[in-house]
Formats: C-alpha cells, structure tokens, sequence
C-alpha cells in the first residue's frame, strides 16, 4: 500500500501544470471558471493547442497519434485541467468513436477518420438515444435498409449533445426488425450534410442549446460506412459505452467545484460572519469533501486496476452513481452559498455581452445546479446503474 | 379541530383553480416568460377581477379576507399552476407594509393594488445582507424638510413594474439595529434611482437598484423614522406563509406529472412505474407532499400568534418545505429523464419555481438556524 504518486507521476503532472499555465489562453479559462458558454471556436481552439502538443488523444495508441497515457496519467491531467479551468475535450470523436474504429472499422475507415478527428477536420456527434428508447436503448427503432451499396436511413435521434456543430453523426440504427433486438442493430457513419437530415436544437431549462434532434428522412448513405459487420452494432456500441465511463466519477470537475465553493463561502457573509464560519453550512460542506476525499482513492483503486489490465466492470457504475451524487450535492451547495444572488437569470452576463450583477461568481450557480441534473440522468442514468451493480453483485 | 377550508375559501380555490388552468397553460406561460415585461397585465386583470388579490386584504384594508389561510390558498394555486406574477411583492410584501405603517393618504394606495391598478416593490435587501432583515446599510439624512436615500438594493423583485418602491434605509444605528430603520415610498422615476432590470431564472424581473442622493419629502416616510422593522417583520412572515404555499402548490404539480409519466413511460416492454425501485421513490414523494402540507397548515394558523411562537412555526415551515420541495423538484426530474431537463416541458418550470423559493427570505439552512435559535429562546 502506498498512497503516493512515483517520481515519474509526480514528473508527468509537473509537465501538465506548466503546459496548462503556459498553453492555456486565458480568454478560455476564464469562460468556464464564469460559467460562459463556450462556443464551438472556443472548444475548436483548446483541441488544436493539445494536438499540437500531442496531447488531445489521450488515450490513443501512439501509432495513430494518441499520447498513449495509461490510466493514472489520463486521472492526473484531468485533474490538472479541471483545476486549471481548462475547457472539456469533447469525447464524441476522440474518446467514443475512435477506439470502435480502431477495434472494428476496416483499414480505410481508420486511414481515414482517426487522422480528422485528430486535426479537427470533423466534429463528430452520436446518435444513439431516441424518443422511445433511452433507458432501454436496445429498442431503438431508426431503421436503414439496404437499396444496393447504400442504406437508406429513416427515424429519429434525440439528445444530440453539441449536434448542431456537428458535421458527422455515429448512429445506431435497426437493421434486422425480425431478431432479438440486441442482434438487429448496425454501428453506421453518416455525414450530417447528407440530404434529408434535419437538426432541431431543443433547449434545456437553464436555456442553453445543448442537445438536439436528429431527423432522417430517406437519407442515402453509402454501404462502406458500415463499421464491422450488419447487425453487430450493439456489441461496438457496448464496447463504447465502456469508453464513455472514463473520467466517469469526474474526480476533477468536483475538487474545481469543492474549491470554488469554499473560496465563495469565505467571501459570502451571513449573519455578520463568513458563510463558511456558519457551523451548518461548514458542515455539509465538510460532509461532501469527506466523501470526495474517500471516492478520489475509490478512483485511483479502480483506475490502478485498470493499468494493470483488469477492465473496469461493475465498479464504474458504482463511481458514475456516487460521482454524480456528490457532484450534484456540490452544485447545491453552491447555488445556496450566493443567497438571494441565485435567483437572477443572467443570460446577457453568460453570453458575455454585461457586467456580472452581484459577485461575479454568483451568474451561474443556479444554471450549472439544473443543468448538472443530467449528470444522473445521461450514459445510463443512475436506475440503470445500480441495476447492473445488482444483477452483477446478486447474480439476478 | 377543522381541517376544512370555509365556504368561501373553498370557492376562492375553485374559482381561481378553473381560472388557471383556463389561461395559464404552459404555451402561455412561456409566452409570458419570454416577454420583455416578464408578466401579463392581462393575467393580472384576471386575477385582481376574480378577487384574488382582494383575498389577501382584510375587510378593514378594503378587501375580504388576508387571514394566514387565505395567503396559502391564494398561493398554492399559483404554486400549482406556477404563476411568475408579482403576487407576493405588490400584494403580500408591498399591501402589508403599506397598511401596517402608512396614513390615510399612503394607505389609500391599497385600493389600487386590490384593483390590479399599482404594482408595489420592496426594495430591502442589500448586496452583502443576504438574508438578514436587520442588515440595512442604504442611509436616509434628513435635510432641511427632505430626506436624502443612498445606498444599493439587490434583486429587487417586480422593481421595474412597481409605482412605487418601498424602500428600507437607516436613520440611525448600527448597520445591523434593528431600531433606527425607517421605510419610504418611492414613486417610480424619482430622480436619482436607477434600476438595472434583469429576468429571474424562475420567471419575473427583478433589478438591481441604485439610490444615489435621492431626495424626497419627509412624507414620503411611512411610519414614524426608525421604528419600521416590526412591520418589516411581519410582512416578511406573511411572505414566508405564501412561499411555503407556492412551492406545496408546485410540488402538488411536479408529483403529479410525474405520476403521470410513471404510468405512460413505456421502456423495457412495460410502463417504468411498474419498477419497484420508482414506486418506492415515488411513495417518499407522496409522504413528503403530506408534510409539507401539514407544515404550510402549521404556518399559516400560526401568522397571528405572539411573534416567538409565530417566527418558530414558519422557520420550521421553510426549513421543512425546504427540504421537501428539494427532494420533490429533483427526484421528479430524474424519475422523468431527460424530457425534464427540456425547458418547455412543464415541470423544468415548476422544478425551478420549487428550488428558486429557497432563495427568498432565507433558505433552507437559514431558517433551520433560526428554528434552533428561536427554540433555545423560548
């Protein structure tokens, strides 16, 4: 048992806090530390300075241009990055996409694809959820159906995070109507400019345009964008699914959070004190650092696993609830930490275009609080969680 | 005992509870959210013509009623149907102080506000007062017959609609004395005010409001000078009664969709509220829905006792509705899935009503504090 860092680890998050203090531009940094939006420029930005670094495929063998970080190294640049208020990497291409493509796609589709994911040349969106198939994705019903050498698409996708950047779309669409619908599912590539595709942005309620619908409407798409075989996309899509799961307990979002909080309740006054000098208030707030402290190491143990090559199993669904749960719990705390500066909605602040009314910290609170309500709710909500960790721990 | 609402209570809930669920949709709700005004002045002609806010008024002060339990039918139903109109600032906030303090010529105004004809604001809180009613740093000096306003008021809901401001400054004391605070009536446009107008993230405006030199006759003081916290008070207990009201209403409305979603969400070749899992967690809801209830019942029959007794029973209120309304607004969310988190299904709005009450008079931990205090006094 040793609960420190190597000298190499301890090295390697020197190398990423002087990369973040020198590559990071400011303008962005302080976009998320304010809560702003960032817009698609922004993430576009951060993506090239980390490839150019060679640093944006983390997780990448280095023969397709990945940093090929093991594990504990992925856990420490994201904890770096979030405490430097770096922006998120979007993970559709890179972190989702790709590692099927490298295990199932053909050599073309690798030749191809991973070197544009890389340069930024595609913005790659997933399509998976539909109206009636969330929870239970395997009922998916967007059929395409073979016409010669190209499927013809049609249905609906929901909850496209970020789609309406997107210039492509990984689906997964119902090949075989007649077969356990686990076995009737294609893994298929498609350009979102194809004709017949709509993309409605629906907003959510703290009014950003986070998701979308996809619509397909008899478009075309040519056979070679299959990626392995007809009717086997349920297995890639598990495959991915265990990819989605990295960074899964957000160990780093919620030590950024768990600090922003306390420097707020140092500068918040109640009753003539300082909020955190209020023995409630510091006590839940202790109650939720204590519970961070114990899952970071929950963490580590599962992620030093997962180097030594044992695959994460039941254990990340135990990291996703409990991350989720105090990442919430976090938000909570927040939004109460700024009173009565909570209630405004600063939506001219958040775009950028005004002066913060009240403390500057205080714009967002209320906004990250509901929209952090999909943390339970995406890549499998909680539900389906613990039912896994049930079925796999009791053998149901 | 009689948990009964009197004949006329019960026809004021009908009748308001027909009138909003005729006019208050959610289509037209989210036109009302999306106006540049943030409220409908045709809403709050309805509402004033049905006697609604007459309702929150005595016989004395011209209307028919104003009892604790005429506040929480009054706002359970807004609750329900999650109205964003400025009821609690013009009527129960902007009403009381009127006619707690004023003298005939300022307490007259009542009759324009139980006619749905004047908006009031209360302009009291401050940018580091938080919740605290007694922190008042805004100072009024008199000079020669004037009085001089300078100071900040945070989030002033309703600041821009109102015809006037109710505007707390001291006149003597320490920052946090009770004593030495005094109220004024500010008509709007008064030179030296400027609002910074803004939308809530529930619904409404408010403003951020600047009192530079405002100079005003002495008769715009209501009450006499530094003796206007007591009715501060009160107002603001009356205030507590109503949004522990409005978020039973609304949670009253988040159990129900969900409920709803429950028995028609279908996944897995059956509805999701045949799971166990969710029936359990929708039982919780049920079981809290009834203490609070019995919380909102506890306030409201105990507005008019002796003020220990009066501020212990609404301090537990919001700390328990706090609580509840919490679990209530984010378990409906999850039990419902993503539909929740879109900004036009209608429980992301009550949901955010829910939450967003805890922001106003105090919150939850707030008003835990105050119960133990209060508590340990008696």
């Amino acid at each position: 048992m040793d609960l420190s860092y190597s000298p190499e680890e301890q090295a390697f998050r020197e190398e990423v806090r002087a990369f973040l203090r020198d590559e990071l531009p400011k303008d962005l940094s302080d976009k998320v530390r304010s809560g702003a939006e960032l817009g698609k420029a922004d993430i576009e930005q951060w993506h090239a300075i980390l490839n150019n670094r060679g640093w944006l495929a983390a997780n990448w063998p280095k023969e397709f241009g990945g940093a090929e970080w093991n594990a504990v190294q992925r856990h420490i640049f994201e904890e770096e990055a979030a405490q430097a208020n770096a922006p998120r990497i979007v993970p559709f291409g890179l972190s989702m996409l790709a590692p099927v493509l490298m295990k199932f796609g053909n050599q073309a589709q690798k030749d191809y694809y991973l070197p544009r994911i890389l340069n930024g040349d595609d913005w790659w969106c997933q399509g998976y959820s539909e109206p009636g198939a969330g929870s239970d994705l395997a009922s998916l019903k967007t059929r395409a159906v073979r016409e010669g050498d190209h499927y013809i698409v049609n249905g609906q996708k929901t909850w496209t995070t970020l789609g309406q950047h997107a210039n492509k779309i990984f689906c997964l669409v119902r090949t075989n109507p007649d077969v356990k619908q686990q076995e009737g599912i294609s893994f298929l590539l498609i350009d979102m400019d194809t004709p017949g595709i709509e993309v409605r942005p629906i907003i959510l309620l703290d009014g950003t345009p986070e998701v979308n619908e996809v619509f397909f409407d008899n478009v075309r798409v040519p056979a070679e964008n299959l990626v392995g075989e007809e009717n086997k996309g349920w297995t890639y899509a598990k495959y991915l699914l265990t990819h989605e799961r990295t960074n899964i307990a957000g160990v780093g979002f919620s030590r950024a959070g768990l600090d922003a909080l306390k420097r707020i309740a140092k500068v918040e006054m109640s009753g003539g004190r300082p909020l955190i000098e209020d023995p409630h208030f510091a006590a839940r707030v202790a109650k939720v650092e204590i519970d961070l402290m114990a899952m970071s190491t929950t963490n580590l143990r599962i992620i030093s696993q997962a180097a030594a090559g044992q695959a994460p199993g039941v254990e990340s669904s135990m990291l996703k609830v409990k991350g989720t749960i105090i990442r919430q719990e976090i938000n909570d705390l927040t939004r109460r930490a700024v009173g009565p500066y909570a209630l405004p909605f600063p939506s001219e602040v958040l775009a950028g275009n005004n002066d913060p009314i009240g403390p500057d910290y205080a714009g967002p609170t209320a906004a990250e609080y509901f929209n952090n309500r999909k943390l339970s709710i995406f890549g499998g909500s909680n539900e389906i969680q613990r039912g896994i960790i049930a079925k796999v721990k009791m053998g149901g | 005992m009689d948990f009964n609402l009197t004949e006329e209570r019960q026809m004021l809930q009908d009748t308001l509870r027909r009138y909003l669920s005729d006019k208050y949709t959610t289509a037209a709700r989210n036109k009302i959210l999306d106006s540049d005004e943030g409220m409908s002045a045709d809403i709050w002609a309805g509402l004033a013509e049905l006697g609604v806010i007459g309702a929150l008024f005595s016989e004395a002060e011209g209307g028919f009623g104003g009892a604790g339990f005429d506040i929480t039918t009054v706002f359970e139903e807004l609750g329900r149907a999650g109205v964003v109109e400025p009821m609690l600032e013009t009527a129960v906030l902007g009403g009381r102080l009127l006619s707690a303090l004023g003298d005939d010529s300022q307490t007259a105004l009542i009759e324009e506000v139980i006619g749905g004809s004047l908006h009031l604001a209360f302009a009291h809180g401050e940018p580091t007062s938080r919740y605290d009613l007694n922190r008042v740093a805004t100072t009024a000096k008199t000079d020669g017959g004037d009085i001089v306003l300078t100071g900040r008021k945070a989030v002033v809901a309703n600041a821009e609609a109102a015809g006037y401001l109710i505007v707390s400054a001291r006149e003597s004391g320490a920052v946090d004395d009770e004593a030495g605070i005094s109220l004024f009536l500010v008509p709007a446009g008064t030179s030296g005010v400027t609002l910074r107008g803004y939308p809530l993230f529930a619904g409404g405006r408010a403003a951020e409001v600047t009192l530079d030199e405002v100079r005003l006759p002495a008769s715009a003081r209501l009450g006499a000078a530094g003796e206007a916290f007591a009715a501060i008070a009160d107002a603001v207990a009356a205030a507590n009664v109503a949004l522990s009201a409005e978020a039973l209403g609304a949670m009253v409305t988040a159990t129900e969709l969900t409920r709803g979603y429950l028995m028609t969400r279908q996944q897995f070749g059956r509805p999701i509220g045949t799971f166990q899992a969710l029936q359990h967690r929708f039982s919780d809801l049920l079981i809290e829905l009834e203490q609070a209830r019995s919380a909102v019942i506890n306030a409201a029959g105990h507005l008019a006792d002796p003020l220990a007794e009066r501020d212990r029973q609404i301090a537990a209120a919001r700390n328990l509705i706090g609580r509840a309304g919490r679990l209530v607004a984010e378990e409906a969310i999850q039990m419902h899935g993503g539909i929740a988190m879109t900004q036009e299904y209608e429980l992301a709005h009550i949901a955010k009503r829910i939450v967003m009450t805890d922001h106003r008079f105090g919150d939850t931990d707030y008003h835990l504090e105050r119960f133990i205090a209060l508590s340990a006094a008696a």
